[in-house]
């Protein structure tokens, strides 16, 4: 717990890890010296976590060598790792919620005696604190700090353990812009102090080109590009990480026309959130026909609990749903009439019955229908798989066979197959959920070109996104929730990160 | 003022007497339910570690004539039924509590069975401390005769509610409880702690259960508990996992099941069996009044199946 070592340099040399016949890694040496930060870029199953969990001891590499300050290290295990001093930030936090700060920064000690005395400890915690860029209180229970704090106390708890080589993996993804900005910021002046060596896995080319000093770029297992940050564009980062594949392109967007019919409409909507101690509370929201309105907001701000209310899985208190003018309870007939359509989050969770197969998920919606759209009362499996065929060929879905259970395709493909369900038809109410979570460059490109023409095609759209960059991109109008509460809204074109941020951090 | 006619203050004098002797078994069944809890399991079989820990304290008793091996033997029995529970829920797609429920049926039965013998010779009790010589009236005598495991839960409760912030091990059983993937980032196996604390729990529950037979009501027969294992399951939930909130909650209870007998002894002829259900009825209304359909309950350990 001495938090007083100094940076090491970690170097890995010929890194091969094989999985049977697949190949994760493939020869891959980076070097990054001590004090340094670096960046590791690359797109899902390039590699990236393959790499850092060989580093820490996780995995144990078909071939290849460590160094760690030039010397050769056996690492057979997280605890050798943690011995040299190489820590680890996930990205899903680690510390245990109903405890407090000092309670897990105590309790993840190597040595920890057996009746803990608690002012001793506090004296302690309170000396090293003040070595520490960050403020935090530590006599709260960790489930009610806020993401950011979370996320410093991640790294806290790393330096307290006395690594001094950090792997921080997507540490911004939680946290609003300028959260992102002070932890990156704090983490930087440390390498630049010489306290801490970071290797850094982002796929966020502003962050990497504002903190990293260099970059190493996977793809498909094997390295593909290196070097400073300082001599590389955004365009040739991005081209080192995708290679030549083709990028959807996104359609431009058609103006709004002035006297576009209102579609969606929320009034004074109450409901009880998940810890129902809480009420969200949506004063008053309208979405027009062809226009995308964003919600950008932190996780666990009502959002979810917005979203559930639209998608009727949750009861509302108060209120009222408006879908082109008539009452909306989310049922079965009600959305087929009003031609609603919905993205949720983690579609294979939210959208799919993951067992049943490809075909059958995407026939959800029409399965019981005739052509001419009315309910037949015998299924016609050949009919469901016509139908699936061809959505399969149309929104390029990679599956093995339309038998295939659904949640045995990629996180992209079932995004695909949701997408195909969803906008064929016609589409007038749109209500989207983080879209492209978890999703690579292509499919993301490819997802958001899909939802920029349905909005052209003239639906309504309501896209709620963790991620701004993504909001910024699709949207007309971008409200910010904080607190259950719609607080803010800006048009496109006067948004700024700045001012969302600061309302999403709830600073007004 | 007769001594011996004190009249209706014999309600609530019997009530609190009542709390004391009747709400032992409550403290330590949850007690070790709370442990086993905190640790991100359910143990549902403590009702048949509880009459299983009363046949063979009373049976032990019996056989050596000493109610502190009795004690000792049901605590033992009830480690082993606790540890039974705690190696079956380690293995894949193994449900703790229907694991719980066979136990629970499993360690009745096979108490009725080895009970058998034991239902008619008397076992030497437990010794209780008078509190209540400074008084001449039998009736505060009564209630104030507290038995030492009484005085010994309660230390319990305080101990335990102080070990799980300031002892390792009861850290650790909080951090297990709350997250399996913290845990095992930390070095600690899961399995390793939620067997120990659900065999410590089973333990507590088998000292609930020689209480039962060793002390109030004293002897061993077969509906020597009544479903008192179970209440404290729920009590632990209403007590939000928390000891000392187990504690005051088997005191509840324990004054709710005297509640019949207290109104019987003062003469009430009538309707006094209903109270006799007030336990029952007060664990309804408890379960009911504090869940709610749309939000999870607060300071649930996260790992517990019911609350996943």
């Amino acid at each position: 717990m001495s938090g007083a070592k100094k940076a090491v340099g970690v170097e890995t040399i010929g890194m091969t890890m094989r999985f049977g016949a697949f190949t994760a890694l493939d020869d891959v040496s980076i070097k990054v010296p001590a004090g340094s930060f670096h960046a590791l870029l690359g797109e899902n199953g390039a590699g990236k976590s393959t790499l850092v969990k060989c580093m820490m001891g996780f995995y144990h590499p078909t071939a290849g060598d460590m160094l760690v300050e030039g010397r050769e290290v056996a690492i057979a295990s997280p605890k050798d790792a943690s011995a040299l001093g190489l820590g680890m930030v996930y990205q899903h936090f680690t510390l245990v919620p109903s405890l407090t700060g000092a309670e897990n920064l105590v309790i993840s000690r190597e040595k920890v005696p057996g009746v803990i005395d608690w002012r001793k400890e506090r004296a302690a915690l309170a000396q090293f604190m003040q070595r520490m860029p960050f403020k935090l209180p530590l006599d709260v229970k960790v489930a009610e700090l806020a993401a950011g704090e979370k996320q410093k106390l991640e790294i806290i708890k790393q330096l307290y353990l006395g690594r001094s080589f950090l792997v921080l993996d997507e540490p911004t993804s939680v946290l609003t812009p300028g959260e992102a900005q002070e932890v990156l910021g704090l983490v930087r002046d440390m390498t630049r102090s010489g306290d801490l060596t970071v290797l850094m896995i982002s796929h966020k080319f502003h962050e990497v080109t504002a903190f990293a000093d260099d970059i190493t770029v996977l793809r498909k297992g094997r390295l593909t590009g290196t070097g400073k940050v300082s001599d590389l564009s955004h365009k040739q980062m991005a081209a080192m990480m995708i290679g030549d594949q083709p990028i959807s392109a996104l359609d431009s967007r058609a103006p709004v026309p002035a006297g576009a019919r209102q579609v969606l409409t929320v009034k004074s909507l109450k409901a009880p959130d998940r810890t129902g101690l809480k009420t969200i509370d949506i004063g008053e929201l309208d979405v027009k026909s062809g226009e995308i309105v964003g919600i950008a907001g932190i996780s666990g701000n009502g959002q979810k609990e917005f979203l559930e209310v639209l998608a009727g899985q949750r009861a509302r208190n108060a209120g009222d749903i408006l879908v082109k003018g008539s009452p909306y309870g989310a049922s079965r007939s009600e959305a087929r009439t009003l031609n609603v359509r919905f993205i949720p989050e983690e579609p294979l969770r939210n959208a799919c019955a993951p067992k049943m197969t490809v075909a059958e998920n995407m026939a959800f919606r029409t399965f019981d229908l005739d052509e001419a759209g009315k309910p037949v009362s015998w299924i016609r499996m050949s009919a469901i798989r016509d139908y699936a065929a061809r959505l399969v060929e149309q929104f390029k879905v990679k599956t093995a066979s339309l038998a295939s259970p659904i949640s045995s395709l990629s996180g992209g493909n079932v995004q695909r197959a949701v997408l195909a369900r969803e906008l064929t038809g016609e589409v007038d109410l749109l209500i989207v959920s983080n879209p492209c979570f978890g999703l690579d460059f292509s499919a993301v490109a490819e997802i958001r070109a899909r939802i920029m023409k349905a909005r052209n095609a003239g639906a309504a759209v309501l896209l709620m996104s963790e991620d701004l960059d993504e909001l910024l991109e699709l949207s007309d109008r971008i409200f910010v929730m904080s607190d259950g509460a719609l607080v803010y809204e800006t048009p496109i074109a006067q948004a700024s990160v700045q001012t969302i941020g600061e309302h999403m951090a709830g600073h007004h | 003022m007769d001594a011996t006619e004190i009249g209706l203050w014999g309600v609530p004098l019997a009530i609190l007497g009542g709390a004391i002797r009747v709400s032992t078994p409550f403290i330590f069944v949850s007690l070790g339910e709370a442990i086993t809890e905190r640790s991100g399991r359910i143990n549902l079989g403590l009702e048949g570690t509880l009459v299983f820990g009363a046949m063979t304290a009373y049976a032990v008793a019996v056989m050596t004539g000493s109610p502190w091996l009795g004690l000792l033997a049901a605590a033992g029995a009830g480690l082993c039924f606790g540890l039974f529970h705690g190696w079956i829920c380690k293995f894949r797609g193994v449900n703790d509590i229907a694991i719980g429920i066979a136990l629970m049926l499993f360690g009745s039965g096979l108490a009725f069975f080895f009970g058998k013998p034991f239902i008619q010779p008397s076992a030497p009790d437990l010794p209780a401390i008078a509190f209540g010589g400074w008084s001449d009236i039998p009736q505060v005598q009564a209630a104030l005769s507290v038995n030492i495991l009484f005085l010994i839960g309660a230390a319990l409760a305080v101990f335990l509610w102080w070990a799980f912030r300031n002892t390792r091990a009861g850290l650790i059983v909080r951090v297990v409880g709350d997250s399996s993937d913290a845990a095992r980032a930390m070095g600690l196996n899961p399995n390793t702690v939620r067997l120990l604390a659900t065999g410590v729990g089973g333990a507590l529950a088998g000292i609930g259960g020689a209480y039962l037979s060793l002390y109030y009501p004293g002897s061993w027969t077969e509906r020597i508990s009544s479903g008192q294992g179970l209440m404290a399951v729920a009590l632990v939930i209403f007590a939000r996992w928390n000891p000392l909130g187990c504690f005051a909650a088997a005191l509840l209870f324990g004054g709710a099941g005297a509640l019949g007998p207290a109104l019987q002894s003062v003469g009430v002829t009538q309707g006094y069996y209903l109270f006799y259900a007030a336990p029952y009825i007060l664990t309804l209304i408890i379960m009911i009044a504090t869940s709610s359909p749309s939000r999870s309950l607060a300071g649930a350990p996260r790992e517990l199946s019911i609350t996943k």
